[in-house]
Formats: structure tokens, sequence, C-alpha cells
């Protein structure tokens, strides 16, 4: 069945979009990504103009990330201290980025520093977290304990604050630094930034993996629902009627996501992960490596 | 001036009787196309009649060359090369007016129906529909870039030439049918019938399709265009209320 899109103004296919927003759902619920960095080439792929899609991919993000966190809630999944702190650092990150964006618009070849920082970041924590949960699978099948946590020098920075439920007692510094940095980076990228706050809090912060997922869709839920505002009103690209069609596929695929994430180990869940990552980078990479098909491509004119 | 002006006259005394000779006579399926949820593209049937006041000339048989262009807009194409190891967006030229939409259908090969002259006049082949006036100094091969956004859109569908698309009966009636694709933008789409013989035109006609949202989608965009913040809010509002809506719905199923 086709549809046509009032504000990206092509007709597709209603049902590919279903498809699409379910499956990346699911990953949304089982990660704790909110699958932007998956739909929005997709997005592209299927013949949706790139500020269409990633305006609206921000406003459907919101939909699943809120219907995987209410999920986490019930479970008690969810450490709100942590996911406040690092949202203050997301906000101003988020707006740091723009400004970011903004300039680097005005030096042209924004397009190539977007995929290039997917390629490094994906690169980066795919490869490490990949290499990590395989040593962590081996270690467990030989039946060595998995290793404590460290103290290193992040327990030594002030402003400490006791994180219950993730059962961390830290200065706030490092989560709120956590918190620019991805916002920073989702602004540039155009996603929520789930696929580097997940495993900045496991690694950098050493949360629980389970708490980990809960507390990263609270916070995207906020900075995906600014950007989507910020979008609506300044470049008029949000989508309503494709995102509609995307969440309903997605909510669902989140709920189903959440409850196949929970049945699953950390070790597997963390190389899934890393090895999705991997694969879009993959991607990314030989994009620009090789010759493309056609060395010629369309804009809209003006603002260069 | 003075001396111009019995050639003008003349001229005019020429042209006139080929032009009064034959006249076009058009009806269309559809003058204007409602772009609803479920739009996915459209066909428009074009008919028409040759009226004359004198027997069908002698000599060679009359053609038929139709165009339908839709809204005209500048675009940026780039050229990507590559630097360093990667592919990267390198010169770029902008065209100044491109069609979004544009399709050519003639009742013979192009070459037979139009004469290059006259095509250079009316601005009928796609190349010619295009105007790229200043592609930058060290740019050397800026119609390549022209030739680019011809074939992209091609392939997309968006222009197309399709000769042999009109049926002419005993050089009175015609019929054409173009296909307007699914990715349509709105506005006025300028339809031009050209009768032509021995490649001159003869008769020539100008009618618009007018291409429009309505209902749902209508509403829609005018409400993102003149209520942005609150189409923004909305939008959030039903994400929310799925979000909570799929969540709600699965826990009456784990029950």
């Amino acid at each position: 069945m086709q549809i046509y899109l009032p504000i990206a103004e092509v007709s597709v296919n209603a049902f590919l979009l279903l498809g699409l927003g379910g499956l990346v759902g699911v990953l949304s619920g089982m990660f704790g990504v909110g699958g932007g960095f998956l739909m929005t080439p997709l997005l592209f792929f299927i013949g949706i103009p790139p500020a269409v899609a990633v305006a609206t991919e921000a406003n459907q993000i919101v939909a699943s990330s809120f219907s995987g966190v209410l999920a986490h809630f019930k479970r008690r999944t969810v450490d709100l201290r942590m996911g406040t702190v690092l949202l203050i650092g997301g906000l101003i990150g988020a707006a740091l980025g723009v400004m970011v964006f903004n300039y680097l618009k005005a030096q042209g070849q924004v397009d190539l520093l977007v995929k290039l920082c997917y390629v490094v970041f994906l690169g980066v924590i795919g490869g490490l977290m990949f290499f990590e949960s395989l040593k962590a699978i081996r270690n467990t099948k030989r039946g060595k304990p998995p290793a404590r946590k460290k103290h290193n020098w992040i327990h030594g920075l002030p402003f400490k604050m006791r994180f219950r439920v993730s059962g961390l007692y830290i200065s706030v510094i490092p989560p709120v630094i956590v918190g620019i940095a991805v916002g920073i980076l989702a602004a540039i990228m155009g996603v929520g930034g789930g696929f580097i706050m997940v495993p900045a809090m496991i690694y950098l912060l050493g949360m629980p993996t389970k708490v980990v997922v809960g507390t990263s869709l609270f916070q995207i839920i906020f900075v995906t629902a600014f950007t989507t505002m910020l979008h609506a009103t300044t470049n008029y690209t949000v989508d309503i009627v494709l995102a509609v069609l995307l969440l309903v596929g997605g909510v669902i695929g989140a709920q189903i996501g959440t409850r196949i994430g929970v049945k699953m180990k950390a070790e597997q869940l963390r190389i899934l992960l890393a090895l999705m990552v991997l694969a879009v980078c993959g991607k990314l990479a030989l994009d620009l490596l090789l010759q493309p098909s056609e060395v010629f491509s369309l804009g809209a004119a003006g603002g260069h | 001036m003075r001396a111009l002006l019995p050639l003008l006259l003349a001229a005019l005394l020429l042209a006139l009787p080929a032009r009064a000779n034959e006249e076009i006579v058009l009806g269309l399926s559809q003058a204007e196309v409602s772009i609803t949820t479920n739009f996915n593209g459209s066909e428009i049937l074009v008919y028409g009649a040759v009226k004359r006041d004198q027997p069908i000339p002698d000599g060679p048989e009359l053609q038929v060359v139709m165009t339908v262009s839709g809204p005209s807009e500048p675009v940026i194409v780039r050229r990507k090369e590559k630097r360093f190891g990667i592919w990267v967006n390198t010169e770029a030229v902008e065209v100044d007016r491109a069609p979004s939409y544009y399709a050519v259908v003639t009742s013979a090969p192009m070459a037979d129906v139009l004469k290059r002259t006259e095509d250079l006049r009316h601005k009928v082949s796609i190349p010619r529909a295009i105007r790229s006036v200043g592609a930058p100094m060290e740019i050397a091969d800026a119609a390549s870039f022209t030739q680019a956004l011809i074939r992209i859109r091609k392939a997309a569908e968006q222009y197309q030439v399709i000769e042999g698309g009109v049926t002419v009966d005993e050089q009175t009636l015609f019929r054409a049918a173009v296909r307007l694709p699914a990715a349509l933008t709105e506005g006025a789409y300028d339809t031009r019938i050209f009768l032509t013989r021995s490649g001159n035109v003869v008769a020539q006609y100008e009618t618009i399709i007018d291409v429009r949202k309505v209902g749902l989608e209508r509403w829609l965009f005018t409400l993102s265009r003149e209520n942005a913040f609150l189409y923004g809010l909305m939008s959030l509002a039903i994400a929310i209320a799925a979000g909570w809506g799929a969540s709600a719905i699965f826990s009456v199923f784990r029950r």
C-alpha cells in the first residue's frame, strides 16, 4: 500500500515503513539505543530526503525510547538520578553541537565530516566492545569469575554523589562530561547518541549493563524531543505521517526487544550490539572508499 | 524603425495564414491532480483535434509534440572525486532552473518532428528546458553537470522522453498519455502542445494542470508551515502516546 508523505513529498510503501520501524524498534529495546544510526541511513536508502529523514527520525526515537523506558521502569532498571545528570550534560552538549554543526556547514563538507564521525566512532566503539565481550565470554566459559571493577582516577574526583540504582558512589563530573560529549556528537551526527552513551556508561562510569539500557533510553527521550522541536520550528522537516508509520512499528518492536534483552546474557547482548555497530561502520567506510556508481549528486540550492 | 515596420508586417502576413489554418482544440482527462494520502502517481490522458477551415494541406504529415513541466527550481549538482583515498564532494555547479518534472511526448522520433532551431525557440527537449548559465570559471566541463542532472532525474522517472507516445489519426485527431510519478511536487504543471510539419511549429496550445495536496495532506502541510510549534508539539504528543499505548497493550498481554 503506497502512502504519500505530505512533508517529504514522496510516496512510499506503508508496510515497508512499518517493517523498518519494527526492526529498528526491536534493536532499540534490546540494546537501549535509539536506533537512529541505523534508521537514518535506511531512510536515505528508500528515497526520503535527508533533512526530512534526520528530523523525523528524532521524533520516532522519542516514541520507541518512551515505550522502552516504561518497560524498564516496571523492572526498576532506570537510574533516574544518573539519567538526570547525563541529561543536563546532554542538553548543554546538544546546544554546543548545533553551533559546531552550523560552523562546519559554513565551511562546506559537512556531509563528509558526519560520515567520517560515524566511521571513526562506530569503528572504535564497535571494535572495543566486540573484543571486550569476547574476552568476557571466554572467561565465563573457563569458569573464571568476571573481573571486579577497579578503582581508578575517576573515583578521586570531587562532588561525589550516590547513585543507588547503579550501585555507584562517584563524582558527578564524569557523567556530565559524558553527557556533553554525547550531546555534541548526537547533534552533529543527527542521532540520539545511545550507541555512544551505552558503552561510555559501561566502560567509563562502570555502571551495570542492566541499568545502562533503561537510563540511556530515559536520557534519549529528552534529547530527541528537544531536537524534534528544533527541526519542526526552524526547518519544517518533521513529517508526521512518516513518523507515525515508523513509530507504530517501532513501539511494538521496542516492547519485543526489551523482552528479548532481559532473557539474554549481558555479554551476548554487547557482542551483538558490537557486531551491528561494526557492520554499519563497514558499510559507511566502503561508501567513502569505493568509487560510487554515480559520482554526481543533486542538492537543493540556496545555503551552500 | 520606419524601415523595420514593413518587414514586420510582411513577416506577420506570412506567419498568419499558417497559424490561422490549423488550430488545436484540447481536452484533458483531468485538469487537476489531487494528492491524497494514498496518492500513487497519476496518468493523465490528453486528447485533441485539429480545427481547420481548409482541407488538409499536402506535403509532410502533421506531427504532434507535447510537454508537461513541473515547477522549476534551482538545483546544485555536486561531483565526487577521490582525495586522500576517500570520495569527497569537490566541485559543484548551480543549475539556475530545472523543472521538478518534465515529460516530452512526441508522435515520431524527436529528430523528425522538430527542427533544432524550433527546439531552441520553444525550449522543448529536456536540455533546453533546463537553464544553466553561470558555471564557475574553474570548472572546464560544466556540460557534464547538466548531463548528470538529466541522467539522475531520468533514472527516477522525473524526466521522460516518450517518442511515439502521441497517436495521430487522419492528421486531425490525436491523443497521448502522460504518467505523473508518485513523488510529485505541488504546483502548476505547464502543458504545451505543438503541431509541426517537416519540423516547423505550425500551431501551439498551452494549458495548466494543477497539482494540489488535498484533505489531510493539505491540512498537515499547512499546519507544519503556519503553526510549526503546535505541529512539533503534536508530533511529540503522538510519539509519547504511541510509546505509552504500546507499553500498556503489551503489559495486558503479559498478564
